[in-house]
């Protein structure tokens, strides 16, 4: 037996740089350094998990669509322990929107060929956490998603969910979509055997031509959604602040009051 | 006037407030029509009718929880053909999201999260968003299809607007893959008493300062003083001290209260996204340097073992 997972990642402005937008609207890439979005490394680490834990024969593609700079993403991953990487890269691709990018990624995926898809709960520079569910929905087979403990055992995947009112077990069949958050468990750091062995691993180029797309089927032209101002907010006048020398709390407690909270 | 569908979330049939909030928004583009699901739906119609509901689309079947999200993508999507609304609106919870994006797939429509306010446009409803860790106000809308869209909780103020809320029964037929994610179990989570935190007009956090489970107490002490949730950073979460359930930030939940009080919370900028939309911003922090004090409205250099418990004692007196 064998299984293939296959990880989506994404190649994000670190969100400690000076994020911003370019004319077009869409989010400027020059000028802010990239990285793996930290959400991913969990997907990666729990793929590393089921595979070490598997008697079966597992193998791990990372997969992401993005520039050239992207291949940086795919890189960290394979140096933390997956297998293989797919990058799918193509200028149309510019401006693309969630649907598009669940297509874009959903074709891909079918074409690697999988057993089950691990992503990260969420990006963490648009951070709308519907990736998965979308990519549930264009493949046909379960979502498994926001799980904080992931296990799978005979074709079977199992999780705990951690929702708003409550907590919920949850049981799909393979293939399935799985989507796990941050309690899942910490993500290791690369070793320096694994960043050596890293760059002899297969990374695989797909252009939209190898997945059947057309352009105006992603990117801008094919977006679902437009962006028709984006301002930055004027920073906060600043605030008052106190040092306590043992009246702090009285003097918060009158400004809650001036404020009409209390 | 376009009808607009929105998503009702309750639980067993009392109507969570987000909802409330989303009928209130949904008046400004339309005539808000309710789709209520599963066990209770109809028992929300009085609710719903009294917020401007001019009608109640209702289903109850065992599927709403046995199964994760699908059933209701069916329904809503049965709900969607019944009346061709100008919009569908879904309140941004975790659930909400997927929900709200499987539907627009399969509408072929656009699909805008996390708005925090909505206006009626030229071309379809406007959607508010607040990005980057709130660094920049986006207006966007969706330029295919019927545009869903999910709306953060706390977007808009509840306004009462008397309405007929006419129940209709709907017809859904599950699809193929509506039993594909079992609910194994659900555990609902013990009632603190406290507001839930992301619905809650008032947020105290407590971060790495607090420095201990059992410090909690005096967080949780501030907030009974003021009617509040309590939230948590990551760092305090990470350490065990407070439950996921109530991390405050990138990873965790987004609050965008009236008032938010941060104890002992340096400010990362993890932090900051979940909590920088919060009207009013205070906090307290032995460390002045803090980025967290970038931020503030009003903040007090202190120690927070020594400046929380007044503070509740000065609130609890100013309260009477």
């Amino acid at each position: 037996m064998s299984l293939r997972i296959v990880v989506p990642v994404k190649y994000v402005p670190d969100a400690t740089g000076d994020r911003h937008f370019a004319d077009d609207l869409t989010v400027d890439r020059d000028d802010v350094d990239g990285l793996l979005s930290e959400l991913d490394e969990y997907a990666v680490e729990q793929a590393l998990q089921i595979s070490e834990n598997s008697d079966d024969d597992v193998e791990i593609t990372v997969l992401t669509v993005g520039p050239e700079d992207a291949k940086d993403a795919l890189r960290k991953a394979l140096s933390m322990g997956a297998d293989q990487a797919i990058h799918v890269e193509d200028d149309d691709l510019h401006g693309t929107d969630a649907i598009g990018t669940s297509l874009v990624l959903a074709r891909a995926i079918e074409k690697a060929g999988y057993d089950l898809v691990l992503s990260g709960m969420a990006s963490t520079d648009g951070v709308m956490g519907v990736v998965p569910a979308l990519l549930a929905e264009r493949l046909g087979v379960p979502q498994v998603t926001l799980l904080s403990e992931v296990a799978l055992e005979d074709g079977t995947v199992r999780g705990r969910r951690d929702g708003d009112a409550a907590t919920e077990q949850l049981e799909a069949s393979l293939p399935a979509v799985v989507s796990v958050t941050d309690q899942s468990g910490e993500a290791r750091y690369p070793s320096f055997k694994g960043i050596m062995a890293a760059k002899k691993k297969p990374v695989t180029s797909w252009d939209l031509s190898d997945l059947d797309l057309e352009a105006e089927e992603v990117g801008l032209e094919g977006a679902y959604t437009v962006v028709e101002s984006a301002t930055e907010r004027p920073a906060r006048t600043a605030g008052t602040i106190v040092k306590d020398e043992g009246e702090g709390g009285r003097q918060l407690a009158a400004f809650l009051a001036s404020q009409k909270f209390v | 006037m376009a009808e607009v569908l929105v998503y009702v979330d309750h639980a067993g049939g009392a109507v969570r407030k987000p909802t409330l909030e989303l009928l209130t928004l949904a008046r400004r583009i339309g005539e808000p029509v309710a789709v209520a699901l599963g066990d209770g739906a109809a028992d929300t119609a009085a609710t719903l009718a009294e917020h401007g509901a001019v009608k109640v689309l209702t289903h109850e079947a065992a599927e709403y929880a046995d199964y994760l999200v699908v059933p209701k993508v069916d329904a809503l999507q049965t709900a969607v053909a019944a009346v061709s609304p100008a919009a569908v609106l879904v309140s941004s919870s975790a659930e909400g999201k997927e929900i709200a994006a499987r539907l627009a797939l399969r509408l072929g429509s656009g699909v805008i999260t996390d708005a925090i306010d909505l206006e009626a446009g030229e071309a379809g409803p406007v959607a508010v968003q607040s990005v980057f860790a709130a660094a920049f106000t986006t207006r966007s809308r969706v330029s295919k299809g019927i545009p869903v869209i999910t709306v953060k909780p706390n977007s808009a103020a509840v306004e009462p607007a008397p309405a007929a809320g006419a129940v209709e029964a709907l017809d859904v037929t599950f699809s193929e893959q509506a039993k594909g994610t079992k609910v194994v179990s659900r555990t609902p989570r013990e009632s603190t008493g406290r507001p839930e935190l992301t619905e809650a007009a008032i947020v105290v956090s407590g971060g790495r300062g607090v420095n201990g489970a059992e410090n909690f107490a005096v967080i949780e002490a501030l907030a009974d003083s003021l009617g509040a949730a309590v939230g948590a950073s990551r760092a305090a979460v990470d350490a065990g001290w407070y439950p996921h359930t109530s991390q405050v930030g990138q990873t965790g939940k987004s609050v965008s209260p009236q008032l938010y009080v941060a104890a002992g919370i340096s400010g990362a900028i993890q932090h900051r996204a979940g909590m920088q939309t919060s009207k009013t911003i205070v906090a307290v922090n032995k460390d002045a340097e803090a980025p967290i004090f970038d931020l503030v409205d009003y903040g007090v250099v202190g120690d927070l073992f020594d400046v929380v418990p007044q503070l509740t004692e000065e609130v609890k007196a100013r309260k009477g």
